[in-house]
């Protein structure tokens, strides 16, 4: 169970944030060879990634490369060297359909079997950014088994349905059904970023809401967020001493061979089991809530 | 790789270099470095310059490197971005670049 809270965005032509984002220790790395690059830096971008990607300090991370659409000049090529140079991730932009991820899933088994890496090894990930791409979540979160999640992308969904970034009520329909659709394909959700860096009382406040949806993290565009993040994310500790108890209680009732096991009096099932290893687990990488 | 026409790759912000190539006289390669850790690190930054230069088979031309304390992978992304814009390269041969 791969812990997904923060996903850092690295521009891919910044040579001083590529050589040194690790030490932010977000669970994530994503360097972005889409939005953040210029046109005329695209070639420069392309090969700083392939590079840095190789650097060793990014075996503790799990990398992820944001590549430019397949229907553009620079898709196929961004896909070559982020496969080529070992990210865990392929990050697909402006996914509108299944037939888009499969589109992907093809070109990234050619390049493995081409450079001698293990097939299946490169993991994908679905942003979707379009009314399309909402509606069509569903079948884009089972398009293939390399998925390890999806994301919704705010900026292009609300320019879709022309509207703007306000309080939230505008996203709330794609952050459901990008939400329920990672859900029943068993795959994680992500939400989009909050681009007010001087704004921390909203970006908590839209953390919050998030997290009670049950999005697994969020985008984020700025080291600064990280802690925040995992702090919002964070267990209380009288949620870590309930989840402790009842893991402990589970065990035992394993131990004993029961089928079902209470603690005070309340059954504790597998989804409430798996909540609280959830629980554990997310103290175990910062603590409790501050 | 032959170098065909001037070129620029990177940016003089710290932990970055610029390297500009050209097909200079046309009678060998020529290789100047200046880098604000020259002292410390100057014959480590020109191994790497010509280690990718050797890579990308460029056996001719003036490569001008400005260093700003760039990390190696930098080093050999902007060198290789420089040579395949300088020699207007339309395909990539990935083995050379690792």
């Amino acid at each position: 169970m791969k812990l997904r809270r923060s996903m850092l965005f690295l521009p891919g032509a910044n040579a001083a944030m590529l050589s040194t984002a690790f030490v932010y220790k977000p669970d994530s790395i994503m360097f972005d060879l889409e939005d953040a690059v210029s046109l005329r830096e695209k070639d420069s971008a392309r090969l700083l990634v392939f590079h840095a990607l190789q650097l060793p300090v990014y075996r503790e991370t799990e990398t992820v490369v944001r590549i430019n659409p397949l229907n553009t000049p620079f898709g196929h090529l961004d896909l070559e060297a982020a496969v080529r140079a070992g990210v865990d991730v392929v990050r697909l932009p402006k996914t509108d359909c299944a037939e888009d991820v499969e589109l992907l899933e093809r070109e990234v088994e050619r390049i493995e079997r081409a450079c001698g890496r293990e097939v299946g090894s490169t993991k994908l990930m679905a942003a979707i950014e379009s009314a399309s791409g909402v509606i069509n979540a569903l079948s884009i979160a089972k398009a293939s088994p390399r998925l390890t999640g999806i994301a919704l992308a705010g900026f292009d969904y609300v320019m879709d349905m022309q509207t703007e970034r306000g309080d939230g009520t505008e996203l709330f329909y794609a952050r459901c059904a990008v939400l329920h659709a990672a859900r029943a394909a068993k795959i994680d959700a992500f939400d989009v970023v909050w681009s007010d860096l001087n704004d921390e009382a909203g970006f908590l406040k839209e953390v919050d809401l998030i997290k009670r949806l049950g999005f697994n993290g969020k985008s984020l565009i700025n080291p600064r967020q990280i802690e925040l993040l995992h702090n919002a994310y964070a267990p209380t500790e009288e949620e870590v001493e309930y989840a402790g108890r009842v893991v402990a209680a589970a065990a035992e009732g394993e131990r004993k061979g029961l089928g079902v096991v209470s603690l005070n009096g309340k059954m504790i099932d597998g989804p409430v089991i798996d909540h609280a290893r959830r629980v554990l687990q997310r103290a175990e990488a910062s603590g409790t809530r501050k | 790789m032959k170098i065909v026409k001037e070129a620029l790759a990177g940016t003089l912000e710290s932990s970055d270099l610029l390297v500009k190539v050209s097909p200079g006289s046309g009678t060998g390669l020529e290789v100047v470095i200046s880098s604000e850790v020259m002292q410390q690190f100057g014959l480590q930054i020109d191994r790497v310059v010509r280690d990718t230069l050797a890579r990308l088979g460029v056996t001719a031309g003036l490569v001008v490197v400005e260093d700003k304390g760039a990390l190696d992978c930098a080093i050999q992304a902007r060198v290789q971005t420089a040579v395949m814009r300088g020699a207007e390269a339309q395909t990539i041969d990935w083995s050379a670049l690792s």
